[in-house]
């Protein structure tokens, strides 16, 4: 029941995306993800926690580093997260929140 | 980072301790270890949840909130201050006259149902003083970094807990020959019906231990609602993922328990660490984490400091291990030579011990300043991090260094 809000929530009606985090708070709604391409589908990451997750975990992870993260939350945790969003999620995080590039 | 450039930073820091970094909320290089992850200083801030001081707020929801370093300068933590673990953001606020506690499962002779009432009276309390420690305590300080929260040195604490004996209760519902673990689960439970509900398991001596306690009072007082009120299981000397929060149903069990949080997450590399095996979990590739490793935090010292010639520096801390007790701290200024501490007063074996030492300042100049615990089993802190994929049990001995001007 509570996956088949999320769905309504995220997938049928976005805008209302942004209510979801009210709920813990304004606080979290300063937690604001760098304007990329991909960050549409990132925020999907707001259905189970803040997005303060991805910059505590800024920047060590590669993109192998991200894509393991977040197939872990769709394997282990059960993200209802689209197996072809996989691929553009991490590239967002790689590319924004990712290790730097060796100099 | 590697150790000389911990040194070339700790010496760039001597030299001019920009205000900027003096700003920085929960930085580590400030306390002489390796810095957690840029986006995470960056991100970190102190904020108050309800019913509690401002914390360094590691993430929003679920609430992952660290304790600052100033309330590790007495060895009890206040309620107020204690770090805020969750790994599912439903939290319910739970009422007293709702709760109840179920005991039962398997090995278990019959069921129980105890309230609130029934939990405070029926059982003889028993109270102990008992450091609190997240596994993932210092993971932020690993290098090369691993994800998870990336906590500084402080999620952990040291409390006065009081409630009944698991055991007694346990024998209430009577304990029958084939019980290999004792399950707990809580009433948090995450934001999906398909997230893993959090519960944890540990091995049936372990329950029946006469130190392992339903903790109904913590500090003298009900237990805070981000530390697990009405009531949360206490496992003196383990790690803190088995003292589970706001606690609902307790099973005796005669099968490994074996859903995410056991079977994959909490694990260490088999044989790693010398801390004792929960045998009925170690699987060929790894094994469930259980005791504390000993460690010590400085709390008087900053890195880069400026202290005056002349007078003694006062190095005071605290020390901690997986239910030994301390036996020594010893403190030294070059890594060679180490003199032994004075230890406060002794709160039992599992409780924060302070220890104070004076260092003289008779010249100028740049010192560094260390400080190792060793328990009474002999154990010591490491010289260099034993690195596991998770992020435990850094216990890394601390180097901070200081002018003498």
């Amino acid at each position: 029941m509570r996956a088949a809000l999320f769905f309504m929530l995220v997938l049928v009606a976005p805008a209302f995306l942004l209510v979801v985090p009210a709920k813990a708070g304004a606080q979290e709604d300063k937690v604001v993800l760098k304007d990329a391409p991909g960050r549409d589908k990132a925020m999907q990451c707001l259905a189970c926690h803040s997005l303060d997750y991805i910059q505590m975990n800024s920047r060590f992870l590669d993109k192998a580093g991200w894509t393991a993260s977040v197939n872990k939350m769709i394997n282990a945790f059960g993200a209802p997260i689209a197996k072809e969003d996989v691929d553009a999620i991490a590239t967002y995080l790689a590319e924004n929140y990712g290790k730097p590039a060796p100099k | 980072m590697d150790r000389r450039s911990i040194l070339k930073a700790a010496a760039g820091a001597l030299g001019a301790w920009s205000v900027r970094d003096a700003l920085a909320v929960g930085s580590m290089a400030e306390l002489g270890f390796a810095e957690i992850p840029d986006g995470a200083l960056a991100e970190q801030l102190l904020h108050a949840l309800p019913g509690k001081v401002p914390l360094i707020k590691k993430t929003y929801r679920p609430p992952n909130y660290e304790t600052p370093l100033e309330y590790f300068r007495k060895p009890i933590t206040p309620n107020n201050a204690f770090f805020v673990r969750w790994h599912l953001a439903a939290i319910p606020q739970v009422g007293l006259k709702d709760w109840t506690l179920a005991v039962g499962g398997e090995s278990a002779e019959r069921e129980l149902r105890l309230d609130f009432q029934a939990l405070k009276t029926q059982f003889k309390p028993a109270q102990l003083t008992a450091v609190c420690q997240c596994s993932g305590n210092r993971r932020g300080l690993f290098e090369p970094h691993v994800p998870g929260v990336e906590w500084g040195v402080g999620a952990m604490g040291n409390a006065v807990w009081r409630g009944a004996r698991l055991r007694d209760v346990l024998q209430q519902a009577g304990v029958k020959s084939d019980a290999l673990e004792v399950v707990f689960d809580g009433a948090d439970h995450g934001a999906l019906d398909k997230t893993p509900d959090f519960v944890k398991s540990i091995p049936i001596d372990v329950a029946l231990d006469e130190n392992t306690l339903i903790a109904f009072e913590m500090n003298g007082a009900p237990l805070p609602h981000w530390n697990g009120f009405p009531a949360r299981i206490v496992v003196p000397g383990w790690t803190g993922t088995y003292w589970v929060k706001g606690v609902t149903s307790i099973k005796v069990v005669a099968k490994p328990e074996k859903n995410f949080w056991m079977s994959a997450a909490y694990r260490l590399p088999r044989g790693r660490f010398k801390t004792p095996s929960y045998k009925s979990q170690v699987t060929e590739a790894n094994e469930p984490i259980t005791t504390m490793v000993v460690n010590s935090l400085i709390t008087s010292v900053k890195n880069g400091e400026r202290v005056p010639r002349g007078k003694p520096l006062e190095i005071r801390g605290v020390a901690w291990d997986g239910g030994a007790g301390i036996a020594k701290v010893e403190v030294s200024t070059d890594g060679a030579t180490w003199t032994e501490a004075r230890l406060g007063k002794d709160g039992g074996r599992f409780s924060f011990r302070e220890f104070a030492h004076g260092i003289p300042t008779r010249d100028t100049g740049a010192l560094v300043v260390m400080a190792r615990a060793t328990s009474t089993s002999g154990e010591t802190q490491v010289n260099e991090l034993i690195h596991n994929p998770a992020g435990y049990h850094h216990n890394v001995i601390q180097r901070l260094y200081v002018e003498i001007v």
